[in-house]
């Protein structure tokens, strides 16, 4: 008995315990308690199967709208955070330059601020009166003040997402610069002989070969996209409860948050998040097979 | 010797258990900080008054979801939960589904009973039962910019109807350029207490959703009207009347009236330091002759758990704090709230001064509260309260007010049928 302790047959399993406790705890038991639960009507001491209602009640213009910020954000996040942080990386890929150290410092400092705190600021500056700061900047130029967070769906997109932006374009950076070090030095030289210009390098060398490093990037932003709730919350704060006039600033998980914590309706909120997670999976899978990622490489 | 000092010893010990009976601890959970100065200085009182029951108060102050989801999952699993409880209004209705979780406290009421704002004890009741009490009254009033007023020459005390309120407020608009009134437009503060004055609701009394009847959309064009035929009105900057927005254009005497709910008081004090002893309140434009002048909005209704040990200490205690003439003079005097105890309003406490009373105009708030303390009509609230609150602020009163791509109908109707599935 002493011996099979130390031999091969159970230590493994030993090491492996806490994490196999920690997800059947932590993952397993809430995702088979979610699936249960999206069946059933939760009130105290009288909690009941209802079948599909949950479900059929997702059909409504809310849930829709949900859907569509939610999907709209996350494509537009995506079209704007990986461009971008790329050529921000290849500029600032050169590790004797002080002043890239300095701005690669500046852009990171924006993720660092708390999204309560930014979020907040950012509604100030984009308040509905002539006097707030952005609509008296774009007064002389002849724009009307708008309201920008009340009821109107397209500013209030380029708030989310231009927020994102503000905030991660640093992380992605890190990300892309790591990569970039990943590439022989010797492949540019070689170009360079050859006489390719900087575009030619870019997009023949650099970007082929940050496949990978864009491969992951993508999938994190298909996730922190569809999972976006804090920032829509920040900006319409205070509109008691997660909602925003005419639904603009709506996300999948701020229907969550609306349904199953606000209202309580616990066995819907449920049903909420298993669509969510249908259809991040759904994505994820399509994306990861544009990307070639589950074929084998040829070598 | 030895024998006579360990019975000595006995004795005192004994003796010293006696004199310092240890207060019985309870536990109390609110979502709002300032609650907890109010429930301490009243824990004071209370022993000093009562040697024998003693109490060890520890309050704890969360986040006001957290605390309600806490709370809820607490009731749902049937452990953790406190003794005693502040729940929010619009979460009440998610305590009284299933078996529910709090003790009935028609007992300590009822030798009151006919002292209290009745609406205010029937909307935390089901089948008779009442299971909390409330702060506050939230008696809805009409405060007036008198300077605005003034220069407009408006005498306040002549607006009888909501049509003296249309006419005194173009008579501003045209004297002096400003906006009568502000509406909310992503919040229920405005439209709410203007149909609950006419007896309507979002629920009729058997709670069937009742949204979308004649009253409620005929109010609902009237507001549309105040802002774009009459034009005495407009959107509340930054959408409500809790913005920052709003505070700092209303404090710059931006706007002539606002009607809100009593507990606004502290915000004009808080937020509008600019504006005192200029405000004086009124009671609500009423809609026909004899008809209501306010309507009752919000509440925080305080219960005690069934899982407490000490379900009748903490009961009485509860009584004590938000039941008793004591317990709601010192309402007003730490938080400010219209206490639901009417036969305290005329109380001398209640016209002592403090900052309210040196804010306002009035002499005495509570002398015109007095007046329509029977024009108080309960609302109804039902399991699906926050579901049809979210529909008011997120997209029926931007729909019809800020960019009318709806009817009044259309909007109230549309809602009100996806609730009925």
């Amino acid at each position: 008995m002493r011996r099979s302790i130390g031999s091969g047959r159970f230590a493994p399993y030993l090491f492996v315990l806490p994490f196999i406790l920690s997800f059947l705890l932590f993952y397993f038991y809430p995702l088979v308690s979610t699936v249960l639960m999206s069946f059933q009507e939760i009130i105290p001491g009288q909690s009941h199967f209802i079948g599909l209602l949950n479900y059929e009640r997702l059909f409504n213009p809310s849930m829709y709208k949900a859907i569509w910020n939610s999907f709209r954000y996350t494509v537009f996040t995506i079209l704007i955070l990986i461009p971008i942080p790329i050529l921000l990386a290849v500029m600032l890929n050169n590790p004797g330059n002080p002043a890239s150290a300095v701005f690669r410092g500046a852009l990171f400092i924006p993720t660092l601020v708390s999204v309560v705190v930014a979020g907040t600021i950012i509604r100030l500056l984009f308040a509905g009166s002539p006097s707030a700061i952005v609509n008296s900047l774009l007064g002389p130029f002849g724009v009307k003040p708008m309201d920008w967070l009340i009821g109107n769906s397209t500013s209030a997109m380029i708030l989310l997402v231009g927020m994102a932006t503000w905030r991660w374009t640093g992380v992605n950076i890190i990300y892309f610069l790591s990569g970039l070090q990943n590439i022989s030095r010797d492949l540019y030289e070689a170009a360079n002989i050859d006489g390719a210009s900087a575009w030619y390098r870019l997009f023949r060398i650099t970007i082929p070969l940050l496949k990978p490093t864009i491969i992951f990037v993508t999938t994190i932003s298909v996730f922190g996209g569809f999972a976006m709730f804090e920032e829509s919350y920040i900006l319409w704060s205070g509109n008691s409860g997660g909602g925003s006039p005419n639904n603009v600033g709506l996300t999948m998980v701020g229907y969550i948050y609306l349904k199953g914590f606000q209202g309580g309706a616990m066995g819907l909120g449920s049903a909420i998040g298993l669509i969510l997670l249908l259809i991040v999976l759904a994505v994820s899978i399509i994306q990861l097979n544009l990307f070639g990622f589950f074929k084998k490489e040829d070598g | 010797m030895r024998r006579l000092l360990v019975l000595v010893l006995l004795v005192a010990t004994v003796a010293g258990f006696n004199a310092f009976a240890a207060p019985t601890k309870l536990t109390l959970w609110t979502f709002q900080p300032l609650h907890l100065d109010f429930y301490n200085a009243v824990v004071k009182v209370w022993n000093a008054q009562n040697p024998g029951k003693a109490i060890d108060l520890d309050g704890q102050a969360f986040p006001y979801a957290d605390m309600h989801n806490k709370l809820l999952v607490a009731v749902q699993s049937g452990v953790g939960a406190p003794d005693i409880a502040d729940i929010e209004i619009s979460k009440f209705p998610n305590f009284l589904q299933g078996t529910i979780g709090l003790v009935p406290l028609n007992d300590v009421i009822d030798p009151f009973r006919d002292k209290f704002v009745q609406a205010r004890l029937a909307i935390y009741a089901k089948d008779g039962i009442n299971y909390a009490l409330c702060f506050h009254v939230g008696a809805t009033v009409m405060y007036y910019n008198m300077d605005i007023m003034k220069a407009a020459g408006v005498n306040i005390d002549k607006i009888d109807t909501w049509d003296d309120y249309v006419a005194a407020g173009q008579q501003v608009v045209a004297k002096t350029g400003k906006p009568m009134t502000t509406l909310e437009i992503t919040d229920q503060w405005s439209f709410w207490p203007m149909i609950a004055e006419q007896k309507s609701d979002y629920f009729d009394k058997n709670g069937n959703v009742w949204l979308d009847n004649p009253t409620n959309i005929k109010t609902l064009q009237f507001m549309q009207d105040m802002m774009y035929k009459s034009k005495i009105a407009v959107a509340a900057p930054g959408g409500f009347h809790h913005a920052e927005q709003y505070w700092g254009a209303m404090n710059a005497g931006g706007f002539g009236s606002i009607w809100m709910p009593m507990w606004y008081m502290g915000r004009f004090t808080d937020y509008m330091p600019d504006l005192a002893g200029k405000i004086a309140i009124r009671p609500m434009p009423r809609w026909t002759k004899g008809g209501f002048r306010s309507a009752g909005m919000g509440g925080t209704g305080t219960a005690v758990l069934k899982q407490s040990q000490f379900q009748d200490l903490a009961k009485k205690f509860l009584f004590f704090a938000k039941g008793s003439k004591q317990g709601n003079i010192m309402i007003w005097q730490i938080l400010g709230f219209d206490p639901i105890r009417w036969d305290v309003w005329s109380d001398p406490a209640m016209s002592a001064p403090n900052k309210f009373t040196e804010y306002f105009q009035n002499d005495s708030v509570f002398k015109m509260l007095l007046a329509v303390k029977d024009e108080i009509y309960p609302v109804t609230l039902t399991s699906k309260t926050s579901d049809l609150t979210d529909m008011v602020r997120n997209t029926i009163m931007v729909q019809v007010l800020q960019d009318r791509s709806k009817t009044p109908a259309q909007a109230l109707k549309e809602a009100a049928d996806q609730l009925r599935k």
